[in-house]
């Protein structure tokens, strides 16, 4: 299987979608909208619901599961409203000491007028600042693609986890072969070379775990995947929430400092 | 994220030191504390450069240090120590991790190669040169990004090197001046390059919380990763005139839209309207008004120094 098999798999139109995970994984989701600043992104879904007993702030980046539902979803590209409204509630869920998990699937923030309007560039940078040192939990999970910055700013996390057929990169295989080598009809050998697997990030230590699905992808056994989501938060939730707060944030901010390979 | 934007410009005098070996090198990177630095000097006009605004023929003398078109006051890119040399007190630049270079996380093909070349046409080992100077007398630590270096793409000595300095910063209650420039991620350094964006994000956090002062001027071009994280979260944000500021390249939001957007689309002047930069400044006014900021916040009756 090579690596765009994987990047094939994450973008099917059946694969599960976040909401599809918070319904199954926490129990009375109330859907929380709107930036307070501009508009409600639909692109970005979020709200309260309860873990096993514990109040959690749950958010994700929403894909259509048909036609209709991703011009309404915008394909899951949010704009800066949809990272503000992602920030507000990581920040009530700070207020309120509840624990933040995100389920990220996205192609990338969107690129459009509006968009550099209302500053795509400033909304996902305050995300990254604000959750490198939010005093409360954050786990993020991959569930199909993580595209770039617009994934980035719901996956300064704590613990980053991807399903096993989910992808994560500093763009598109397509884009990629489009800048280096002028040529997107590259896009296989690009993924080939950019590390963006679930094993390969494994392997690189970007993310904590990877999460099996089935063999061809989570939506022919979507309760496969989904329990082990649940399964994972269960130990990972209430691990987080007994470390001192200090603790918590400073091992956030050295997951991040780590990053990066040089010679001096 | 990550959008090259490709120039055939050539910006003229990019090695202003006459040779390299006249950056005294940091050693001491546990401590950052690197020994003085000469007075950096300059070359002998060289070249003439087509301007990019009036298409005239410009030599090096006429645009002057500030490197701006006599005929039609358009701005040349500056290289990174040049931008240090405009802007930092004389005899003050202390650079930090001079010779920090790019490693091949991905094991990318011919990355090496390309570092290497690039090192050898530019004189500078990375994207951005970083270290503590003194500006109108107010100490500070300064980092400028040069969009000759692989369009000042971030990877991880982009990222490792600002961290650092705002971390220097935080230890000696120092204000950071940093002069934004990129064409977004290094893409041989694929997702690690994406994980700078957090690290100095993170880093920009930790020194705002000691209540340490961060001015980020956004130079020509600033966009992509480098926008969308410490670029953008300056306690104050100044832009040089004219500067491309934006997240998303041009063509890709043209193809996205199938629209043409119109010349000022992205502009310093687009940002400033739209709230997302405080100040425009120009460049041979830059100094003053950085020195002016930082006495307002270190000065006496300010913050501590």
């Amino acid at each position: 299987m090579r690596a765009y098999d994987n990047v094939k798999i994450a973008r099917q139109l059946a694969r599960p979608t976040a909401l599809d995970y918070i319904d199954h994984c926490f129990e009375g989701f109330i859907e929380l909208h709107g930036d307070r600043l501009f508009a409600d992104d639909n692109a970005v879904v979020g709200g309260i619901a309860w873990f096993n007993g514990i109040p959690v702030t749950v958010i994700g980046i929403q894909k259509g599961r048909d036609t209709a539902e991703n011009i309404k979803r915008n394909f899951g590209c949010a704009h800066p409203e949809g990272y503000r409204k992602a920030l507000r509630l990581m920040k009530q869920a700070e207020k309120f000491k509840r624990p933040v998990v995100c389920f990220v699937n996205t192609s990338g923030a969107y690129c459009g007028v509006g968009a550099e309007e209302r500053g795509q560039g400033e909304a996902i940078a305050k995300n990254l600042f604000e959750l490198s040192r939010l005093k409360t939990p954050v786990i993020s999970i991959i569930i199909g693609e993580g595209g770039s910055g617009g994934a980035l700013a719901l996956a300064t996390a704590d613990r980053v986890w991807m399903l096993e057929n989910s992808v994560y990169a500093v763009l598109s295989p397509e884009g990629f072969a489009s800048i280096l080598w002028k040529d997107n009809t590259r896009a296989e050998e690009a993924a080939d070379i950019m590390k963006i697997t679930a094993k390969d990030l494994y392997d690189l230590g970007v993310i904590e775990k990877v999460i099996d699905e089935v063999p061809g992808g989570a939506h022919l056994d979507f309760e496969f995947t989904a329990n082990l989501i649940k399964h994972n938060l269960e130990t990972e939730i209430p691990a987080l929430m007994s470390l001192p707060t200090e603790e918590l944030v400073e091992n956030r901010y050295k997951r991040f400092r780590g990053f990066g390979e040089y010679n001096e | 994220m990550a959008f090259f934007n490709k120039s055939k410009y050539t910006p003229l005098g990019l090695n202003i030191f006459k040779k390299k070996d006249d950056i005294v090198i940091n050693k001491a990177v546990e401590s950052h504390e690197a020994q003085s630095l000469e007075d950096i000097k300059t070359e002998e006009p060289v070249v003439s450069v087509k301007c990019r605004g009036c298409g005239k023929e410009i030599t090096k003398a006429e645009a002057g240090k500030y490197k701006i078109c006599p005929k039609c006051g358009k701005y040349f890119r500056l290289g990174a120590r040049e931008r240090v040399y405009i802007t930092a007190d004389k005899g003050s630049f202390v650079e930090f991790d001079a010779n920090m270079t790019a490693a091949n996380p991905l094991n990318f093909p011919d990355y090496e190669e390309k570092i290497a070349d690039t090192q050898n046409k530019t004189g500078i080992k990375d994207a951005v040169v970083t270290g503590k100077c003194k500006i109108g007398g107010q100490d500070c630590v300064i980092g400028a990004m040069d969009s000759s270096f692989i369009m000042a793409s971030m990877g991880s000595v982009v990222g490792e090197k600002l961290a650092r300095a705002f971390e220097y910063a935080i230890a000696n209650k120092l204000p950071v001046v940093i002069f934004a420039a990129s064409g977004g991620a290094r893409m041989q350094e694929g997702i690690i390059s994406l994980m700078q964006m957090s690290k100095t994000s993170a880093a920009v956090a930790k020194h705002s919380d000691a209540g340490g002062l961060y001015i980020s001027v956004l130079t020509d071009p600033t966009t992509g990763g480098v926008t969308a994280s410490f670029a953008m979260l300056g306690d104050i944000i100044i832009a040089e005139p004219k500067a491309l500021v934006g997240f998303a390249g041009r063509r890709v939001i043209e193809g996205t839209i199938k629209q043409k957007l119109p010349d000022d689309f992205q502009t310093a002047e687009f940002q400033l309207e739209h709230g997302f930069v405080d100040l425009i400044v120009k460049r041979e006014e830059m100094r003053d008004k950085l020195a002016e900021i930082i006495k307002l916040h270190y000065g006496k009756g300010g913050g501590e120094q």
